[in-house]
């Protein structure tokens, strides 16, 4: 089976601007993701999910390691991202921002030769949300949102989906339908996706493999393997804690700083 | 007399100026508004003040060196925001700042305002001379052009710079490339607005047409169609009133945001009073 994506020893340290704090938010990080793979990823806030996809997509470029996706480095030939689409975590969309469903879809075809409205309308329907699109995505509920963003990376026909906690903002009915179709585009559309999330039990359900991200990655493999494993799911906890414990340190330490900094102590 | 009025060849210059000029604004500031840069504008005029005064300092066609001035200053501070992450709203405040003080020293030092500045500041029909009318008109189509050729990936980073650069989009190159066109469109808009009201131009139209609802073509058609009328309407009464034309342009765009939201409101309440009773008579 060929490897959609492929990463290899990859590391990423966040350097903060014209100071000399840096935040290693990645180590040594190497998988890779078949044909018709559904990779969760899964891990606390903090973990490095999205700095994950950000480099896997370009965005972020001064990573240490190696990226392929098609067997094409990305820094070597970046044209290869273009057979990836892309749903951010996202807030709600604006709901004065002056644009129709089909606008909205439609962007996904920039920079594609054939534009047609018929793939728009196919895309829409896939997502089921075919009778929406004169409407104005503001109007759009956070879910429907999701699934237009889904639309809209479904028109340039991408061979890997990355999915960024895509039920963040998604009203409380709509994760198991937003999971069918995630399901669905995997199996029936053949697309290999990515997909980050909290919900375990959504992941266990649908993933065929797991990634446990936690700045390093401590497990990658089957679902079943790691679901099963009540060992796996203990470590995976703990790993979580002392990274949650880690990262409110670090913040009451900011705020005694800022308080350290903000203070002032008159001379007897 | 509006028949009488079309007669002078000023007039007629300063319209069909005017016209050009109002689209050009309305559709660069459309983006700026959705890329949350409507402050933008104000800065981009504030830098070409300076401009005018480093081109009445040393003799030199004004609108040509705010032109040089505005365009670089725009360039510089994208540059500069980029690479130390300075907040949006500190750059604008540092433009607008350097490009009033660049002309308040200039100005000190050629003795002080002249009629040909104060022109510049709060915009003139008379003085729309052949040279100016070129210039507006070279500068709006070579805006209008592009923004029209790029405006799909316009609207793609004003909705989200990551998945517009995700999807090939080179967004750094796109956004030196719009403030460039901002600067230019700021430019022409310079001798018939004036410095202190540009900005209105850029949003005010496009506020008003946001509230229409509609989808993006609509709207930026809509935003065009009000910020023609106000600049049509505003340049005669300014003529017929003996008054600023800037200020009267903006004032109109001004009645026409307050009438839509009242119109707004007023269709909201029926709406609901519809509504209320419908479940009494169910």
């Amino acid at each position: 089976m060929q490897d959609v994506a492929s990463v290899k020893n990859l590391s990423y340290t966040y350097q903060v601007t014209s100071t000399s704090f840096s935040s290693r938010v990645l180590e040594n990080i190497s998988f890779s993701i078949n044909e018709g793979d559904l990779l969760g990823v899964i891990g606390p806030n903090g973990a490095g999910k999205t700095t994950l996809f950000s480099c896997i997509l370009g965005l972020l470029k001064d990573y240490r390691g190696e990226i392929r996706i098609f067997d094409q480095d990305i820094r070597k030939n970046s044209s290869v991202l273009k057979s990836i689409g892309y749903i951010p975590q996202q807030k709600s969309i604006e709901q004065t921002f002056p644009a129709t469903v089909d606008e909205i879809v439609s962007l996904g075809m920039i920079g594609k030769e054939n534009i047609s409205k018929e793939k728009v309308a196919s895309s829409l329907k896939m997502v089921d949300l075919s009778d929406q699109m004169h409407k104005r995505i503001g109007e759009l509920s956070g879910g429907q949102q999701q699934r237009i963003l889904i639309a809209k990376a479904l028109v340039s026909e991408p061979k890997l989906l990355i999915l960024d906690e895509p039920t963040t903002s998604v009203d409380v009915e709509t994760p198991n339908k937003f999971y069918t179709l995630i399901k669905n585009l995997n199996q029936k559309n053949n697309i290999s996706i990515m997909w980050a999330s909290h919900d375990l039990d959504a992941v266990n359900k649908i993933a065929n493999k797991v990634m446990c991200l936690n700045q390093t990655m401590f497990f990658h493999g089957d679902t079943n393997e790691f679901f099963g494993s009540n060992e796996l799911i203990r470590m995976y906890s703990e790993s979580s804690m002392q990274l949650h414990m880690h990262s409110h340190s670090n913040q009451k330490k900011k705020e005694l700083d800022s308080i350290y900094i903000q203070g002032h102590v008159d001379t007897p | 007399m509006v028949f009488e009025i079309l007669q002078y060849s000023f007039m007629q210059r300063a319209l069909l100026s005017g016209a050009v000029v109002a689209a050009t604004c309305s559709v660069v500031g459309l983006f700026l508004v959705l890329r949350r840069q409507s402050l933008f504008g104000d800065a981009l005029s504030h830098v070409a003040f300076g401009g005018i005064a480093v081109g009445l300092f040393t003799s030199i066609y004004p609108i040509w060196t705010a032109l040089v001035v505005s365009v670089l200053a725009s360039l510089g501070i994208t540059k500069l925001r980029q690479s130390t992450k300075i907040p949006p709203d500190a750059a604008v405040a540092i433009m607008l700042s350097s490009g009033l003080a660049v002309g308040i020293v200039l100005i000190g030092l050629a003795g002080g305002f002249s009629l040909d500045l104060e022109s510049f500041l709060f915009g003139s029909i008379l003085l729309i001379g052949m040279q100016d009318q070129i210039m507006i008109l070279l500068l709006s189509a070579a805006v209008l052009l592009i923004v029209f050729k790029l405006h799909k990936q316009l609207m793609y980073v004003a909705f989200s710079e990551d998945q517009a650069r995700v999807s090939g989009i080179n967004v750094t190159r796109l956004n030196y490339l719009f403030i460039g066109l901002a600067s230019l469109a700021v430019i022409a808009s310079l001798r018939l607005v004036g410095v202190l009201l540009i900005s209105s131009l850029i949003v005010i139209p496009n506020i008003t047409a946001m509230m229409f609802g509609k989808g993006f073509k609509k709207t930026a058609l809509i935003s065009i169609i009000i910020a023609v009328l106000s600049v049509l309407i505003g340049i005669v009464i300014s003529y017929v009133a003996n008054l600023a034309p800037g200020g009267t342009i903006v004032l109109i765009t001004i009645f026409i945001l307050l009438g839509t939201i009242s119109a707004k409101s007023v269709t909201k309440r029926i709406k609901m009073r519809k509504d209320i009773k419908m479940v009494e008579s169910h």
